[in-house]
């Protein structure tokens, strides 16, 4: 019973973890129909950058808000420079994406080596805390699903309760339809892609601080948002959280129970899933 | 242009295949088993995804890792170093190989086949990364980081065929030419012709009474074979197989590969594949050896940013320029 339910709640910050990096590339998907095959490589970056930043300044807080700002901006930039001009032409921009993730794998791995990077967290999130049952447990672990459930609420009050979340809204829904109605979409787009990438940057440094940085951690986390989008649809934040909840049990109990069989689990949820609900769970027919 | 288009494109395929048989006769060994045989068996797994993407709109992902089922399935039924699995006669584990690499194909064409595009591509990415990550972590049958080493290669007149450089090219070349000579009958055929119909619009080929889903599937299964083919080629030549032949890497390569070349025709497949692999054993000399995916990724972006259909769209292109330029 201790054992499941530590496991449970180790699934639950890992999905924390999917959560932060999926939710960006869900809006993405949703909204511009273009996969951003490089978004794991944007979580790496962020990882990387934010490493190097608390290098240089020493602090924690720096580094996170680094990890997210600069990436928010690359991110941006990668739209503007390499996807924007392609609208519409969904397959090419996930070919282009890919090109990119591999450019900047390599040079991520030319840059930073092949060493797993480790942060210093500040000192008060390095203790454990006492619950119920479970016994002591790390608090980083625990903000960390704070932060996201956080985040996941902000995300959902902002594209439900604001002007700016309709017209995204109404963007998933019909994006042609929406720039009829003079909405200036292209700026929607640029805003999205700053906020999906600024968050994959961001859950780079708190996935290093929680557990590490390294080489073809780009495409672990590429493999949980996908997975997480396919799960729980494209464009809702809900389907993410949801999908990510899925994924991050699967994906824990699987190894703590199944150990050498995790991964087939994953197949397991996605076949059940596609075979019920094609779009996935909170997906509506494109 | 006198002469009809399908005469003219099979006198191609005639003088591409005379320079493939001529080839090995003109250049050192290295040249023969380091280039010619990794071209053609990348080529035949290139192929299968250049079928499926060019004549039924499914970019499949999987492709690499149908060729590594195939890889593993054979690996398991042959003596290896590790002594896991069952040996069986080589006729025997290429059979075993390629059936049960169809049948992992069958079911990504049914996972896939409910969905189009984009999402088939995902969904494709996201088997092929599972099952990487499969291999990786599972010692108990996959033997998890170190995968299958000294993989035994079958034997003529006493020697492994992969020791002769000409014997083996000759074998992939024999295995790659009847499968783009078949890719290229097929799509001619009805069922081929259905397929194009599926990619060109699913609605109205269902209106018609097209089962979408069995021709997806099928041509999903059919992509499959020259994919296990290439996979079982691959392991005879490498002797080993290991995570790292499916992991993003590998799937991105077969991707490059089929892009590059260009995806409108089969030979694309293998032009891609003769460049990759080029590039794969120069890059040393061009931009130093570990930095060879900074390399093919900027050529795989320079390619889908400034001409998407890939090498054959340049030809093409240049060919039309040369042409109304003699017109003019």
């Amino acid at each position: 019973m201790n054992l499941f339910l530590t496991v449970t709640l180790n699934g639950l910050t890992v999905a924390a973890l999917y959560f932060l990096v999926a939710v960006g590339f869900t809006l993405i998907f949703g909204l511009m129909r273009s996969v951003n095959l490089a978004h794991g490589s944007l979580y790496l970056l962020g990882g990387y950058l934010g490493y190097q930043v608390g290098e240089w300044s020493g602090n924690w807080y720096l580094a996170l808000l680094a990890g997210a700002l600069i990436v928010a901006v690359l991110g941006m930039a990668m739209h503007l420079f390499f996807l924007d001009w392609m609208q519409g032409e969904d397959l090419r921009q996930a070919l282009v994406s890919i090109g990119l993730s591999v450019v900047i794998a390599d040079l991520l791995l030319a840059k930073f080596g092949s060493l797993t990077l480790q942060f210093q967290p500040p000192e008060f999130l390095q203790d454990s805390i006492e619950l119920p049952l479970i016994g002591g447990y790390p608090l980083l672990r625990l903000s960390l699903l704070l932060v996201a459930l956080g985040i996941g609420i902000v995300l959902w009050l902002g594209l439900n309760r604001t002007r700016f979340g309709a017209a995204i809204r109404a963007g998933v829904d019909d994006r042609e339809m929406l720039s009829a109605l003079g909405i200036n979409t292209s700026r929607l787009f640029v805003l999205v892609f700053a906020v999906g990438a600024g968050l994959a940057g961001l859950s780079g440094v708190l996935g290093g601080t929680v557990l590490s940085v390294s080489p073809g951690e780009d495409a672990r986390y590429l493999l949980s948002s996908l997975v997480v989008t396919i799960v729980g649809g494209m464009g809702s934040i809900v389907g993410a959280a949801v999908g990510a909840v899925l994924v991050g049990l699967v994906e824990q109990w699987g190894m703590a129970y199944l150990p050498t069989y995790a991964y087939m689990l994953i197949y397991v949820l996605m076949t059940a899933v596609l075979a019920w609900r094609p779009a996935g769970l909170f997906g509506r027919k494109a | 242009m006198s002469t009809p288009l399908e005469t003219r494109l099979i006198r191609y395929d005639l003088a591409l295949l005379c320079w493939a048989v001529l080839y090995p006769f003109l250049v050192p060994n290295f040249w023969v088993l380091n280039i010619g045989a990794p071209s053609l068996f990348f080529g035949l797994v290139a192929l299968s995804l250049s079928f499926l993407a060019g004549y039924g709109g499914m970019v499949s992902l999987a492709q690499m890792t149908v060729a590594g089922v195939a890889g593993y399935a054979l690996a398991l039924t042959s003596v290896n170093a590790e002594a896991m699995g069952v040996p069986l006669p080589w006729p025997l584990a290429v059979a075993f190989a390629v059936l049960v690499a169809v049948l992992f194909s069958i079911f990504v064409g049914f996972l896939a086949a409910r969905t189009e595009g984009i999402y088939l591509l995902m969904i494709t990415l996201a088997i092929g990364m599972g099952f990487f990550f499969l291999v990786q972590q599972n010692d108990t049958v996959f033997n998890a980081f170190n995968g299958l080493q000294g993989v035994a290669v079958p034997q003529l007149f006493e020697r492994p065929i992969r020791d002769e450089a000409h014997v083996f090219y000759f074998i992939c070349l024999g295995v790659a030419a009847v499968f783009y000579a078949g890719i290229r009958y097929l799509v001619a055929t009805p069922a081929g012709l259905a397929l194009q119909a599926v990619r060109d619009d699913p609605r109205k080929a269902a209106a018609l009474g097209y089962s979408v889903t069995a021709i997806k599937v099928a041509a999903f299964a059919a992509a499959g074979v020259p994919a296990a083919l290439g996979g079982v080629l691959m392991v005879w030549y490498n002797q080993r197989i290991s995570p790292g032949s499916v992991d993003l890497g590998g799937i991105n390569a077969i991707l490059i590969m089929a892009v590059v070349g260009g995806l409108r025709h089969p030979v694309g497949a293998f032009i891609g594949a003769v460049l990759y692999v080029l590039l794969q054993n120069f890059a040393g000399t061009i931009v130093g050896a570990d930095r060879f995916n900074l390399l093919i990724g900027s050529i795989f972006l320079a390619v889908v940013l400034f001409s998407p259909d890939g090498l054959l769209g340049i030809a093409r292109r240049l060919q039309a320029a040369m042409q109304s330029r003699r017109a003019a």
